[in-house]
């Protein structure tokens, strides 16, 4: 094998040429014969009943082939099983135009199918509804006494509610000598990938769909819609090459899906719907979260006590959370603790992951914390990080697989210049502008979830891989082709690797940052089968100089096995696959944890980010001018495509601190700015110097390949390096996102 | 071409002609006049590079060059653009050879999901020939009408930027 | 999303003459607003009149009375790089830079640029109350999300803003608008073209039913040597003004001989105060004066919740842009703070 010639190397992205040119296709992109358009209605009430539909209107115009509602549609699975998909948090899963009752703004209420896409959607203006409205909550604040422990379920297992107390915090707590408490806010967050949400589905016939989707999970979706539509879930295959961005939106099947598929079951056509931007913001998005956090040290800056509440909201039907109160004690070894975490549903729909979900919300308050800790205790921030550097976690007590934050911090400090930081607040100035230097850490999850690959040597001397993963634009593709070529020997160019398909072998859904340790294990898996298939069939040729060798004993290189120890004994895979008839040598395997193992430690990324702000002294305008942000993930397989994930990820931190929220109007129920105008994300012009610094950190115990997965440990620390700067810029302290500039203005 | 048959066919009442050169070819489309240009594009003349993120002119996302300008194909009807020159990120490379700003892209890993890229690519040519940004901060602002959600912005500037420095004038 | 029936005209007249014949026609120029609108059901218009190939509505000339006439349909980024309006106008050349995109700001007609209708994400929702949409049905802003809504001239009925930043350097210049109809020509001085709210919060401007912008017309005053375009908004570009200021200054050494102070983002139209003008007139150039200035500007501002920070922004923007004035090399792209 040649491990390392590709792996480690900047490739540039295999599909870049498809990508540049236009010619990569997304769902709505496929065509189909006589193609209906679907245009989705979506409620303008935000609770109550619809008491009539009148469809007569958006009959009548010519091209319109039919409005389907819960009054005319198909039936369709009860149970609330059988609409649950991999990711659904416990609770009903919500069941698109089942009945009358609306349980938030924008549910769509109908699919209006026509000849055209601009017939479809005047039509949906003359569909006519009457509703019944009732009262409703969508307010956090005033509804967090209604906070109450959410329901247990398998999403547990993924995101766990935060750990036991330890010690006697109240007391600890209250007798410390420094402590810190202080109340943040977090606004609605949802995950506008450009490509709008979109599902093309090709009615095959005899009960069989091929449809292209945009999703993050091929057979997630797969699952769901065979189970809906009580149908074979091998006559539903679901596709998807090219994926515009996710963040987790597509982790969970969104409505477009099930409308489409539902249109053309009934119609038994091939039907395309594509979400409008607008309505893009009527399905989950990262919840408003409201936390209380209570830290205390020694005078020497050891931390004591670490306290954090949460509240978060959910939907009235499915118990979202995620992890934000568990990660201060994974850090900060303090003997006394006190988390909890508290859902408030109220009448929106259920929050879905969404970029570091937990950890970016969780870490901004706790770094934040830290901070305003070090500033009461005259320590430096990053001292005050390591004089509670802890190697193994404290919340379990278990080593970690690997651990270098210690040098992510020291590494992205040097590279920013942090000792030039005066410690002051308001002390630096650059022309009219407070200069402020801040810093926090970033921890994430390190997941890796079962995954099959079936892998071949074709005639030609070629290997091709088959895996139901996506490629939401993380670089799988170009990452996992250049796995498998260092295993066996191959260039990339010889290296096919299928995906993107829910006929492929099984791949979880693509989040968590948890694919290129999934898939990129059964690769190795798979290969190493595959080198043994090879020798054998090749030990079987006539006079094979193999007959006798071990797995241990040959090599693959350029297409080549070698015995090791005489490398210019050697059989081209082509001849090996020549001698198989032509036909090609293949093999599926599992990759999968190594629980067992496992259990006796604790996983996780860290990181490290640096960030200098500029804020003009009379507006408040900010602007993070640079950032340096180190990452301590274990194997980076392409440095190239990993440091766009932290730098894109870094900007996310940037947009989650200064920039991105859709504002909800309680009085109305729903969300108010709900486009891409009004809903900001970075422009260009936002974004000053950023540098990623990949730490070494070798792990031989987390996995085959000694990856952690880099998808999102890059946006977790930024908002409170952000923070933390604005501080030391200005000696304001800002508790909420994201912050505004006029909160700055003197 | 399947498109322009499937058009003929779908003729009505109150479809408008449109010609256009289409990265140097003659197209003939015939629409209704409430069809954008994106749409048009799109579904009609079925050059699906020219991406659609939001339909009302907010992320740039449709961007296409028009009669030399960068304009948004949205916010546009086709049947407004009768007679026009017409370039997609589809016409964009001489045959096999991608244009500098393609290869630029590629090498400063200026995309991660592509969706956003076709925009990214035709307004960068626009700004170019505009020839009104020289610094970095003057080409950050003349960019920043497309949105890049997966956070590739440094290298999107970064590859205009060197471009710009070959003397990329396309 | 209606279907609507589109033609296009070759001259005024003909255009003119289309629109009167059939109520709920409207004119189509940049259509980077109108199709914006349309396409969010928010208008409906039964047919477009396609003016952008009306032979010399797009051009620019210069006037006998050294003035500087814009075509209406000139497109706004055409009319911010040409080199009349960076000489002589470059106050209005960087308020067009500071507004949409490249893309939008080629698309853009300046006539159309006059007739943008509010961003207020209330009128934009066809699916709740606004007395500008549906006239009596209510002003949910005023208790509701408002950070970007009006300060001044509100009304009981709206307190939208007017978006553009475009016609903020023409309010300050004092630019007067050309327009033609049924009943003939008429000129339109800047301050009385856009309305405030009031009682009568649809109408967004003066024009009559079937009016055609035709031009608008720059006096010779163009303040190029002290002048300063600033806006401030939730990011650095390609995002509606929060606050925005033109200040334009003719100086005498230190001594302010003519002042024009032009704010956007803050009411239902570009806000002037000739008060606060005529106060700096004969004043110092200075942060106090200016700062005294902004006082008699703000006076009866009146914040709604979200949108209190207003006050306390347009009097530092309106110091901060006063000195940038007297220092336009400060300007920056975006119209960011100076440095």
């Amino acid at each position: 094998m040649d491990f390392n010639k590709n792996v480690g190397q900047p490739v540039s992205r295999l599909e870049g040429k498809l990508k540049v040119t236009g010619q990569a296709k997304y769902a709505a992109e496929y065509e189909a014969d006589n193609l209906l358009h679907g245009y989705v209605v979506s409620s303008p009430i935000t609770k109550g009943k619809i008491i009539n539909i009148n469809i007569a209107q958006a009959m009548a115009i010519p091209g319109v082939v039919d409005v389907l509602s819960h009054k005319n549609r198909t039936k369709l699975a009860w149970f609330d099983l059988q609409y649950t998909d991999m990711d659904a948090p416990p609770g009903t899963v919500f069941k698109p135009l089942a009945d009358e009752n609306i349980l938030y703004n924008g549910q769509p209420i109908a699919l209006v199918v026509a000849e055209s896409y601009e017939t479809a959607r005047y039509a949906a203006t003359q569909v006519i509804f009457e509703y019944e409205q009732e009262t409703f909550q969508t307010d956090l604040e005033s509804n967090i006494p209604n906070g109450r422990s959410a329901k247990k379920g398998f999403a547990t297992a993924l995101k766990p509610p935060p750990p036991p107390p330890t010690g006697d915090f109240l007391n600890s707590f209250e007798q410390a000598p420094v402590k810190v408490a202080a109340t943040f806010q977090h606004g609605t967050e949802h995950h506008n990938p450009i490509e709008l949400f979109a599902t093309t589905t090709i009615y095959e016939g005899k009960g069989k769909l091929t449809i292209y989707d945009k999703t993050q999970g091929t057979i997630n979706n797969q699952l769901y819609v065979a189970n809906i539509f009580g149908l074979h879930y091998k006559d539903v295959r679901v596709l998807a090459p090219f994926v515009g961005g996710g963040f987790g939106s597509g982790l969970r099947p969104q409505y477009q899906l099930f409308l489409c598929v539902m249109a053309a079951l009934h119609l038994k056509r091939n039907v395309r719907v594509v979400l409008e931007r607008k309505q893009m913001f009527f399905f989950s998005h990262r919840p408003p979260v409201k936390q209380n956090l209570r830290f205390a040290s020694d005078v020497e800056g050891n931390v004591t006590a670490l306290g954090h509440s949460v509240f978060s909201e959910t939907s009235n039907f499915e118990d979202y959370t995620e992890a934000i109160a568990n990660w201060s004690h994974k850090l900060y070894p303090a003997p006394n603790t006190l988390f909890n975490h508290k859902v408030v549903p109220l009448d929106v729909y259920t929050p879905l992951d969404m970029r570091a979900p937990g950890g970016s919300t969780g870490m901004h308050a706790i770094e934040c914390t830290m901070d305003e800790l070090a500033h009461k205790l005259k320590i430096d921030p990053l001292e005050l990080r390591l004089i509670n550097y802890s190697e193994i976690d404290p919340s379990s007590n278990k080593p970690y697989t690997s651990k270098a934050l210690r040098n992510c911090y020291l590494q992205a400090a040097d590279k920013f210049g942090w000792s030039n930081r005066n410690p002051e607040p308001r002390s630096t100035k650059r022309g009219n502008k407070w200069v402020g230097y801040g810093m926090a850490t970033g921890i994430w999850d390190a997941f890796q979830f079962p995954a099959r690959v079936e892998a071949m040597i074709t005639k030609d001397g070629r290997m091709v891989l088959n895996n139901a993963t996506t490629d939401i634009g993380t670089g799988t593709l170009t990452v996992m082709t250049q796995i498998a070529a260092d295993e066996l020997g191959l260039s990339l160019e010889e290296v096919d690797f299928n995906y993107g398909d829910s006929k492929k072998p099984f791949s979880m859904f693509q989040g968590g940052s948890s694919i290129t340790s999934s898939t990129g294990v059964a690769i190795v898996v798979a290969a190493k089968a595959l080198r043994k298939k090879l020798l054998k069939k090749a030990a079987k040729m006539p006079d094979s100089p193999f007959k006798n060798s071990e797995d241990a004993e040959v090599f693959f290189s350029a297409g080549n096995m070698h015995l090791k120890d005489q490398p210019n004994v050697f059989v081209s895979l082509k001849n090996i696959i020549a001698s198989n008839n032509g036909k090609p040598i293949k093999t599926t395997n599992m990759g999968k944890p190594h629980m067992l193992k496992l259990r006796k430690y604790s996983l996780a990324t860290h990181s490290a980010s640096f960030v200098e702000v500029e804020v003009d002294q009379d507006l408040g305008t900010v602007m993070v001018t640079r950032a340096v942000t180190a990452v301590a993930a274990g194997k980076i397989i392409n440095p190239k495509t990993a440091a766009g994930q932290i730098s894109g990820s870094m900007i996310w931190g940037i947009s989650k601190a200064l920039h991105e929220e859709t504002f909800m109007d309680h009085n109305l129920g729903k969300y108010m700015n709900t486009n891409l105008g009004e809903y900001h994300i970075p422009v260009h012009a936002d974004i000053g110097q950023l540098e990623v610094i990949f730490v070494e950190e070798k792990d031989e115990l987390i996995n085959e390949i000694g990856t952690k997965g880099v998808g999102e440990i890059g946006l977790v620390g930024m908002p409170a390096a952000i923070s933390n700067a604005i501080f030391n810029a200005t000696g304001k302290r800002i508790y909420k996102l994201p912050i505004h500039f006029d909160e700055l203005m003197q | 071409m399947r498109s322009e048959t499937q058009n003929l066919n779908h003729l009505k009442q109150g479809d408008c002609t449109v010609n256009l050169t289409v990265n140097g070819e003659q197209k003939i489309l015939q629409v209704q006049p409430w069809v954008s240009l994106l749409d048009g594009l799109r579904d009609h003349l079925n050059l699906t590079g020219t991406k659609k993120g939001c339909d009302h002119g907010q992320c740039g996302a449709c961007t296409i060059i028009c009669d030399d300008k960068r304009i948004l194909s949205c916010l546009t009807l086709a049947v407004m653009k009768n007679g026009s020159e017409i370039t997609t990120v589809e016409g964009i490379a001489h045959g096999n050879e991608l244009h500098p700003i393609q290869q630029a892209f590629i090498d400063h890993d200026a995309f991660q999901c592509g969706y956003c890229t076709p925009g990214q690519l035709c307004s960068a040519i626009g700004l170019i020939k505009e020839g009104k940004a020289q610094t970095r901060e003057e080409v950050k602002e003349l960019m920043s009408g497309n949105l890049c959600r997966c956070g590739a912005n440094i290298g999107i500037i970064d590859a205009i930027m060197e471009v710009k420095a070959g003397g990329g004038h396309e | 999303m209606n279907n609507f029936e589109y033609k296009q005209a070759e001259d005024i007249a003909t255009a003119i003459n289309l629109i009167s014949e059939q109520d709920n026609t409207k004119f189509l120029a940049g259509g980077t607003n109108l199709l914006d609108l349309w396409k969010y059901n928010l208008t409906n218009p039964s047919g477009l009149v396609d003016i952008n190939r009306i032979h010399g509505l797009a051009e620019i000339k210069e006037l006998s009375n050294g003035g500087v006439r814009l075509g209406a349909n000139f497109k706004n980024a055409d009319t911010a790089y040409h080199p009349i309006i960076e000489n002589k106008y470059p106050l209005l050349s960087k308020a067009i830079l500071a507004g949409a995109s490249a893309q939008i700001r080629n698309m853009a007609s300046n006539g159309g640029n006059l007739l943008q209708r509010t961003r207020c994400y209330y009128f934009y929702d066809p699916d709740v109350p606004c007395n500008k949409r549906n006239p009596g049905s209510g002003c949910p802003a005023k208790e509701g999300y408002n950070r970007i809504h009006a300060i001044l001239g509100t009304s009981d009925h709206c307190i939208a803003v007017f978006p553009s930043d475009m016609c903020v350097a023409l309010a300050a210049l004092n630019a007067l608008v050309n327009v033609e109809g049924a009943e003939g020509k008429r000129t339109i001085a800047f301050a009385d073209f856009h309305r405030l709210p009031g009682d009568r919060p649809d109408l967004d401007n003066n024009l009559k039913p079937g009016e055609l912008i035709t031009s608008i017309d720059l006096p010779d005053k163009g303040f190029a040597q002290n002048y300063s375009y600033l806006k401030l908004r939730d990011r650095h570009s390609y995002a509606f003004a929060l606050v925005s200021v033109a200040t334009a200054l003719e100086l005498d050494g230190e001594m302010i001989k003519d002042a024009r102070i032009a704010l956007g983002g803050v009411a239902h139209k570009p806000w002037r105060s000739t008060e606060a003008e005529n106060f700096l007139r004969g004043k110092s150039a200075n942060e106090s004066n200016f700062a005294a200035a902004a006082d008699i500007i703000l006076q009866d501002a009146k914040g709604y919740g979200h949108n209190d920070f207003k006050i306390a922004l347009a009097k530092k923007a309106i110091i901060r842009n006063g000195l940038m004035a007297l220092n336009p090399q400060s300007q920056l792209p975006g119209a960011k703070p100076s440095a």
